[in-house]
């Protein structure tokens, strides 16, 4: 798709290249720097206004746009999905003022921004993966004081966290909590993992692709540099699991993906299909089919 | 010095928390001057006074949460010896504050987590010392509201639907969990019924007597301390006036103050 297409490439010079001005991409690389250093570290950076609405993903596209650069190519997905309306923005948003190539495919790009989930696919070196982070502090919910919370992380005072797990238990059965799960990084830092499904947690344990995170209204930065360990709460007698479902993706009829519930109708009719769209899509054109797919229709577009 | 029936070896009546002359005033305001006395393993200690004679100051500056202008408060770390709390660093001391130190507030509402269950509060300092076994947790919590005489079918339910006693009862309950060694007590009965607190400090007295608890407790209530302390501190305007034996000090008050505040008890 981002075959090669010999630059020069074009951006809208009414801006500067990918829309930060320079000093402040700097500004941003530093506290990412700082961040990486420190895995699982909130680094506090001088958020910009964006041309987006708090809550739209403003610390990615910030983050985003500090590391991108002129050869490299680029991915974003909502909730797993490429044609999604988030996703499409801030896809047309980087063609725009940074003129840069884009993808579908995980594998071929540089950098993947993202909102609610991991690709599927493992991810390689050298990628860099973008989460946008709505509330970084994953003590706030339990402490809303911010200087306590700083003062947690910095003794490493986590026990109130497994209050909430607690908590669920009591009330579920379960650990009841399915998305922003918990984990430790690195043994020190315990972190919000943006709310990507628990379904996700494993694959950020010793990813080989760099991890970024950007809040953009709390104005947090916070990293897991490749290969390093991230440990998901749990208590030892209810260890940490992933979601699972009895039914596969009816497309493709894929059983090892994070599946969406779509309903069909108003009658009760429902299908499960792979949230991961390029995961779905590309099984599908290697032939796989699900029990509602159709063969074939990918080689038919 | 204290009613201590058998006389322990030496070394094991160290003092648990010495104070010396300590003193703390809001600009020209005093708060407490020159307060000074040596606590030991298992004693209860009482300060009365009027509103506005320093008890709350006194607290906070011993409960390290306020520090004080002149004079030291030193606690038996155990291993250490004794420390002047202020010199710890902040991670010791609020390791301190929920391990070996237990604070019941005058109004529960400051001492629990509303929007955590009763069983989420008791065991929080269970999981913060490290406890990551959630049936023990579960079972250890259910222990203290049997002891605090808390319905175990409650367990699981938000504090905020708790009478008042009961609040006071679960935070009694959180507190004493990891069996601290020095439990601060600042109006423990205050707002609540005469028959409520009546059950309150049996339940008090009975905890401390039976774990082997040390007690401050402050309050303006003469029967608090007459139940619960073996000694008595009387403050008034800041200043220690009269101290010794609870029976002693309320039955023989020397200070003009004292015998005020006795004479003004009603007695039923």
């Amino acid at each position: 798709m981002s075959a090669a297409m010999p630059a020069p490439v074009q951006w809208d010079t009414a801006y500067n290249f990918a829309y930060l001005d320079e000093q402040t991409k700097r500004m941003i690389r530093r506290a990412i720097l700082k961040a990486v250093a420190v895995p699982g570290y909130q680094v506090p950076f001088g958020g910009r206004e964006m041309p987006l609405a708090y809550g739209w993903g403003t610390g990615g596209i910030q983050v985003t746009a500090s590391v991108i650069g002129p050869d490299d190519t680029l991915k974003v997905i909502d909730q797993g999905a490429d044609d999604t309306t988030n996703a499409v923005s801030i896809r047309r948003f980087f063609e725009r003022v940074a003129g840069v190539a884009t993808t579908e495919a995980t594998e071929e790009a540089d950098i993947i921004q993202t909102r609610h989930r991991i690709p599927e696919a493992e991810l390689a070196e050298g990628q860099v993966l973008v989460y946008q982070v709505p509330q970084p502090e994953p003590l706030r919910r339990l402490e809303p004081r911010e200087a306590e919370t700083r003062k947690m992380h910095g003794y490493a005072e986590y026990g109130l966290m497994h209050v909430n797990l607690y908590e669920d238990i009591a009330r579920y059965g379960h650990i009841a909590t399915t998305y922003g799960y918990p984990v430790m990084v690195n043994g020190r830092y315990l972190m919000s993992p943006s709310p990507i499904p628990k379904f996700d947690n494993p694959k950020m344990r010793d990813m080989k692709a760099l991890q970024l995170f950007g809040a953009g209204r709390e104005k947090r930065i916070y990293a897991i540099p490749p290969y390093t360990s991230v440990k998901s709460l749990d208590f030892e007698d209810h260890p940490f699991t992933v979601q699972s479902w009895d039914d596969c993706c009816a497309l493709c009829g894929a059983t090892d993906s994070y599946l969406d519930e779509v309903i069909l109708d108003d009658r009760g009719g429902k299908m499960f299909v792979c949230s991961d769209t390029h995961y779905c899509g590309q099984r599908r054109a290697d032939g796989h089919v699900g029990p509602q797919g159709v063969p074939g229709v990918e080689e038919a577009r | 010095m204290s009613a201590v029936m058998v006389s322990a070896p030496v070394d094991e009546r160290r003092p648990l928390l010495r104070v010396e002359s300590v003193s703390k005033s809001y600009g020209s305001t005093i708060g407490c001057r020159d307060v000074g006395f040596t606590l030991y393993p298992g004693e209860v200690i009482g300060i009365v006074g009027e509103s506005g004679s320093g008890k709350s100051t006194l607290l906070n500056v011993l409960s390290a949460q306020l520090p004080p202008d002149s004079g030291r408060v030193e606690f038996d770390l155990g291993h250490g010896g004794l420390r002047d709390i202020f010199t710890l660093s902040e991670p010791e001391r609020r390791r301190l504050m929920r391990t070996d130190w237990g604070i019941v507030h005058q109004n529960p509402r400051d001492g629990l987590r509303m929007d955590v269950s009763a069983g989420g509060n008791v065991g929080e300092r269970l999981m913060a010392i490290g406890q990551r076994h959630y049936a023990n947790i579960r079972a250890e919590g259910l222990d203290w509201l049997a002891k605090v005489e808390l319905d175990a079918s409650r367990v699981d339910h938000l504090p905020k639907t708790f009478s008042g006693g009961m609040q006071q009862r679960l935070q009694i309950a959180r507190n004493l969990v990891t069996r601290p060694r020095l439990v601060f007590m600042d109006e423990p009965t205050g707002g609540l019924d005469v028959s409520v607190q009546a059950r309150l400090l049996d339940l008090l007295r009975g905890l401390v007597r039976e774990l082997g608890i040390a007690a401050i407790v402050v309050t303006h209530d003469l029967a608090v301390v007459r139940l619960l302390a073996d000694r008595l501190m009387v403050m008034w305007k800041g200043e220690v006036v009269e101290q010794g034996l609870t029976d002693q000090v309320l039955d023989d008050p020397h200070h003009p103050y004292t015998q005020l505040l006795v004479s003004s008890v009603l007695q039923v």
